[in-house]
């Protein structure tokens, strides 16, 4: 267990939630985003701020667990730069990882591993994708042209 | 001894536990086991005791040798287990002070006791610009039925505040609990704060406006003598799980009158007396609230769960929680980033010990914890409006019950020393 313990809070998870990254506000905030789990408490504020269709800069608010606070910083840090085609790809990409639909990460995300660790811990995989579930619902309501949702979106339902 | 001589505990006071821990430790066979590589230190006793081999067997026992339907049948083993069960009806009635057997209903928990009043009592008796009248911190147990009777008879819901030291704020009572009060729906004892409530002033109150008091005793009647005509309650709710009985039975205790003008809960067999296609007569109590075939084998073992509990006696279960929470609070309050929610004082409050790290977040303590072996709860306890008024978004809660020691404490303490090195903070 002290052997599962450690794969869930590796030495690269704790970085990322003592020091977050993705604090910095953006200068336009294209996709607002926000997510809640209720029942942990965790809450995420995010905004993308696109130019040419990449992500431009990305600013992450997330208040909660360890496990919450470092996949947030983790997905600040990957998607900037990227296309929001690359973005979508990879948040599924995550979030079929910490389901257990699937095991393949690309290389230069080769980070994202650690959160595999989580997987042995059922209760807290909601906790590793509220972040990256709440980028995908913001880039959809961005392509569908939607604004704000009227509540946060949570990974609590089943 | 008598229970006031264990509320003059000052916190200075610690003396050795009024029975054998370890004797009791050994009657509990779950607790003789290694959680992830250590020995389980299980602190979730707000949320499920564990149950004793006297328990367990009686459980075995029944359906090996009683096993049948109850009441109505002719058989040997239809009147074992209807006297079994009747007889668990009776162990209630002395336990919570003295009532009368048939003013014990049992349900499947406390929340389906509550639910029963408010869908019973609540829909006859609660119109328009009534009030109800809960507290802040309720467990939604105790708090969702009444929102909703409140919503659906457009009544209005108060609330009597907590103060900062987590005590019900009484200073206002008067204009809370009004003439307009029909209902006043109290926990005895907090399952976030532990606060043990005075029930007994509050109740007064609710009678001297004529309304009805109910109060959610899941956290007190494991943990300290009861007795509900002392404290007035017209109703008085309970959980058989959380006393070292199975899960899947609860109690309801309400005054006869009461009970009687009540419109039954739930149709079926046995809550009737005679039925045609045109017209139905109710049962006399308690079975006009027991339709379909109960939880009888529940019932029946959680008889033993009160045998158990009679054997140490209440007011000693107390003075051990009340010694072993006191311990519990002056060790935590040693390190410095832990913040103990609720009254401070052990006369005052029970062993559910909720607390927050200030680096740490309650799942990863939880989470630390459970590698070492200790169960604890963390979360919102089901006690959302309460966390947002405590400024919490979760806690985690240590509770202790009578096979827990000062060692097991220790362990707690000392493994939340280490899980702050292991986080880095």
């Amino acid at each position: 267990m002290n052997d599962q313990l450690d794969d869930m809070y590796r030495e690269i998870i704790l970085d990322h939630y003592r020091s977050p990254r993705g604090k910095q506000p953006v200068d336009k905030a294209d996709i607002s985003s926000e997510g809640m789990n209720p029942a942990c408490g965790d809450e995420i504020d995010m905004q993308v701020e696109i130019d040419e269709e990449s992500v431009k800069k990305i600013s992450v608010n997330c208040r909660g667990c360890a496990i919450s606070v470092a996949s947030g910083s983790m997905l600040a840090e990957m998607v900037k730069g990227k296309s929001l085609e690359e973005v979508a790809r990879l948040a599924e990409v995550v979030r079929k990882m910490l389901k257990g639909e699937g095991d393949e990460i690309p290389e230069e995300f080769g980070d994202l591993d650690a959160l595999k660790g989580v997987r042995n811990f059922p209760v807290r995989v909601k906790c590793a994708l509220l972040s990256w579930i709440t980028l995908l619902d913001g880039l959809t309501r961005y392509k569908k042209g939607e604004g704000l949702r009227s509540s946060a979106i949570s990974t609590e339902d089943k | 001894m008598k229970s006031g001589d264990g509320e003059k505990l000052k916190s200075t006071d610690y003396r050795p536990a009024p029975f054998s821990v370890e004797q009791v430790k050994a009657d509990f066979p779950i607790l003789d086991q290694k959680v992830n590589r250590h020995q389980l230190v299980y602190l979730d006793n707000a949320a499920s005791t564990q149950k004793p081999r006297s328990v367990i067997n009686a459980l075995l026992e029944y359906y090996r040798h009683s096993n049948s339907n109850i009441h109505r049948g002719m058989h040997t083993l239809a009147e074992r287990a209807t006297q079994a069960y009747e007889g668990t009806r009776s162990h209630v009635a002395q336990f919570v002070g003295g009532v009368l057997d048939e003013e014990v209903i049992f349900t499947s928990g406390t929340t389906e006791a509550i639910n029963l009043v408010a869908a019973t009592w609540g829909e006859v008796n609660i119109s328009e610009g009534d009030e109800i009248v809960i507290t802040e911190m309720e467990h939604h147990a105790n708090l969702v039925p009444w929102v909703m009777l409140a919503k659906s008879k457009s009544a209005v819901l108060k609330r009597i505040p907590i103060t900062i030291c987590g005590h019900l704020d009484l200073s206002n009572i008067d204009e809370i609990i009004t003439k307009k009060t029909k209902l006043v729906a109290v926990s005895h004892m907090s399952n976030v704060l532990g606060t043990i409530n005075p029930v007994k002033e509050i109740v007064a109150r609710a009678h001297a406006v004529g309304a009805v008091a109910l109060v959610d005793g899941a956290q007190a009647a494991p943990h300290m003598a009861i007795n509900v005509r002392d404290l007035g309650a017209d109703f008085y709710t309970f959980s058989a799980h959380k006393m070292l009985g199975p899960t899947g039975v609860g109690v309801l205790i309400g005054r006869k009158e009461m009970l009687e003008e009540m419109p039954p809960y739930k149709m079926g067999g046995e809550m009737i007396r005679e039925v045609r296609f045109d017209r139905v007569t109710w049962n006399d109590l308690p079975h006009k609230f027991e339709a379909g075939t109960p939880n009888i084998a529940d019932v029946v073992a959680f008889d033993a769960a009160l045998t158990y509990l009679d054997e140490i006696g209440m007011d000693k279960v107390r003075l051990h929680e009340m010694q072993l929470t006191d311990y519990a609070m002056k060790k935590l309050t040693e390190l410095p980033s832990i913040e103990i929610q609720g009254p401070q004082e052990p006369d005052q409050r029970g062993g559910a010990i909720s607390f927050t790290d200030r680096d740490v977040h309650p799942h990863d303590i939880a989470t630390f914890l459970d590698s070492k072996g200790i169960a604890v709860r963390a979360g919102h306890h089901c006690a959302q409006p309460l966390m947002r008024v405590l400024g919490k978004v979760a806690t985690a809660r240590a509770s202790l019950y009578i096979y827990n020691d000062e060692s097991d404490v220790d362990r707690l303490v000392e493994a939340l020393v280490e899980m702050r090195r292991y986080f880095g903070v």
